[in-house]
């Protein structure tokens, strides 16, 4: 009965999120419009300066916009779990935040909720995206696309996760400016997205170093495989890792009787 | 009669400022209870304890018998709240946005269809279930919310001044209601206001100033306590130590 109960909640609060990300229309544009500049206008453009060396999955010369690809889809899930952090921020402000918060089921549990939901938001927008790039001439092998989900729903759950972490530190909504430039774009940057590892070492061993051990760039290394039809085992890894810390700690931050729920008062 | 609400030498503080100082009360089942304050009383802050999204460090409360920290699940099982600020997802419909609460707790669609059903039905509501949220007045959105509070039967119901910015005949009819719930279903109310008109002569009162109770009763207890002839003159009195 109390699986019943648990699958219940899991499902209203997912169906929730999925109905308010459709009913937002602009945001799903926004979503889409932003990875979609960069593969058309960024991508196109880089072709000609940036030479790629053949490195696993691919096993031919690509072009860049083939490789930019994984890091956009990773670019995708990392807007959108900042995105449902700062929803989570603006509901905790404006009280809606409130009515989950009274549910009387454990505060983890609603979370993990909360985060399964963001993550099939996220899911929802990379398949359309991927189906764009699929005429844009940007294709993997058809296993891919099925292969592709379970590593969707690790490297969302893991972005989503420090989402998650992110609004259970920011105070207020004026502070979220300060995450997308002291989060997003060192971590989008500074990764496998845009640049394979040794075309980064080759300029700087510091930033190489900081790309290796950025858990995004872990993330896109796994949604490429995955896309290919391979698993990368170390990337795996590395994700689930940071998926278990990110969530260990946003669960902390919103422990009433700890974290920052107890900073805000006692 | 059943205790729904006790709440036993609470104390709180938003860093160095105290926020509530050793309240304690009860509310039984079918009493409806003011909570009478002015802005900055602690009333938001006594919500939020009631509610867990604080926790106190000393002092308990509970819900019909259950400890809100040690058995919270049964607790906030039996807790409807209105917030002070809408909580309604404005970009869906009414019906949508019941049915997200049905699901936070637990009921079937068929079960929680039928709730939707009576308690929009009670408030006037049902015909416009399939309007966005967006399109509704201040006054039919408190009546969703009101609905939606009491969707899983709760055994107490705290309302955080539902009435703030509505016009007086959507005030009246919100009033009216809330006091027909308390009597006709014996549901324990709590409801948070600095408006003194929302009295009604059965209430019983709780004035909170300054983070602490000043008085709490029947409005005659208060009225023979303070020595004054109306609960207006009442509240001045206990709030600032001065005859009004």
């Amino acid at each position: 009965m109390i699986i019943l109960y648990f699958w219940r909640v899991m499902l209203g609060i997912t169906n929730r999120e999925l109905l308010r990300f459709l009913k937002q229309k602009e945001r799903f544009i926004s979503a889409l419009v932003r990875p979609l500049i960069w593969l058309f206008v960024f991508a196109a453009g880089f072709r000609a300066t940036l030479g790629l060396a053949i490195i696993p999955p691919y096993e031919t010369y690509i072009l860049y916009e083939v490789y930019i690809a994984p890091g956009l889809i990773g670019m995708i899930q990392l807007f959108n779990g900042m995105q449902s952090s700062l929803s989570m921020v603006y509901d905790r402000e404006m009280g809606s935040m409130r009515i989950l918060m009274v549910c009387p089921l454990p505060r983890w549990f609603l979370l993990i909720c909360k985060l399964i939901a963001g993550t099939a938001v996220s899911i929802l927008q990379v398949y359309v995206f991927l189906i764009i790039a699929w005429f844009y001439d940007i294709q993997a092998p058809e296993i891919g696309y099925l292969s592709i989900f379970p590593a969707l729903i690790l490297s969302g759950l893991m972005l989503g996760a420090l989402g998650l972490l992110m609004s259970s530190l920011i105070k207020q909504l004026e502070n979220f400016a300060g995450v997308m430039n002291f989060v997003i774009f060192p971590m989008f940057f500074m990764s496998t997205a845009l640049y394979p590892l040794w075309k980064i070492k080759e300029s700087s061993l510091l930033l190489y170093n900081l790309a290796h051990y950025n858990p995004f760039s872990q993330a896109v290394e796994l949604i490429r495989f995955a896309w290919y039809g391979q698993f990368n085992q170390s990337a795996f890894i590395y994700t689930l890792v940071a998926f278990i810390i990110f969530m260990s700690a946003a669960i902390f931050g919103y422990n009433p009787s700890k974290g920052m729920m107890m900073k805000k008062g006692r | 009669m059943k205790t729904a609400l006790s709440v036993k030498n609470i104390n709180f503080s938003y860093g160095k400022k105290t926020a509530l100082k050793n309240i304690s009360f009860t509310i039984n089942s079918g009493e409806c209870t003011l909570l009478l304050g002015a802005n900055g009383a602690g009333k938001s802050t006594l919500f939020s304890l009631i509610t867990r999204l604080y926790d106190s460090r000393d002092g308990t409360i509970s819900l019909c018998g259950f400890d809100i920290k040690k058995h919270s699940r049964q607790a906030l099982m039996r807790l409807g709240v209105v917030f002070q600020q809408t909580t309604l997802d404005i970009d869906l419909t009414v019906l949508q946005n019941l049915r997200y609460h049905i699901a936070l707790h637990g009921m079937s669609r068929k079960q929680g269809n039928l709730r939707i059903q009576e308690e929009l039905e009670r408030f006037n509501m049902y015909e416009r279930r399939h309007e966005q949220v967006r399109q509704l007045n201040g006054g039919h959105k408190r009546r969703v919310e009101i609905a939606r509070s009491l969707l899983h039967k709760p055994s107490l119901l705290l309302l955080d001044e539902p009435t703030v910015g509505l016009d007086v005949p959507s005030r009246k009819s919100i009033v009216e209601h809330v006091h027909q719930l308390a009597t006709g279903n014996q549901i324990a109310v709590l409801w948070a206001t600095h408006l003194i008109d929302e009295i009604y002569p059965d209430d019983s009162l709780l004035v909170l100033h300054q983070g602490e109770i000043k008085a709490r009763g029947s409005i005659n207890h208060i009225l023979e306590k303070t020595q004054r002839q109306n609960i207006s003159d009442a509240f001045y009195k206990l709030t600032t130590g001065e005859s009004a």
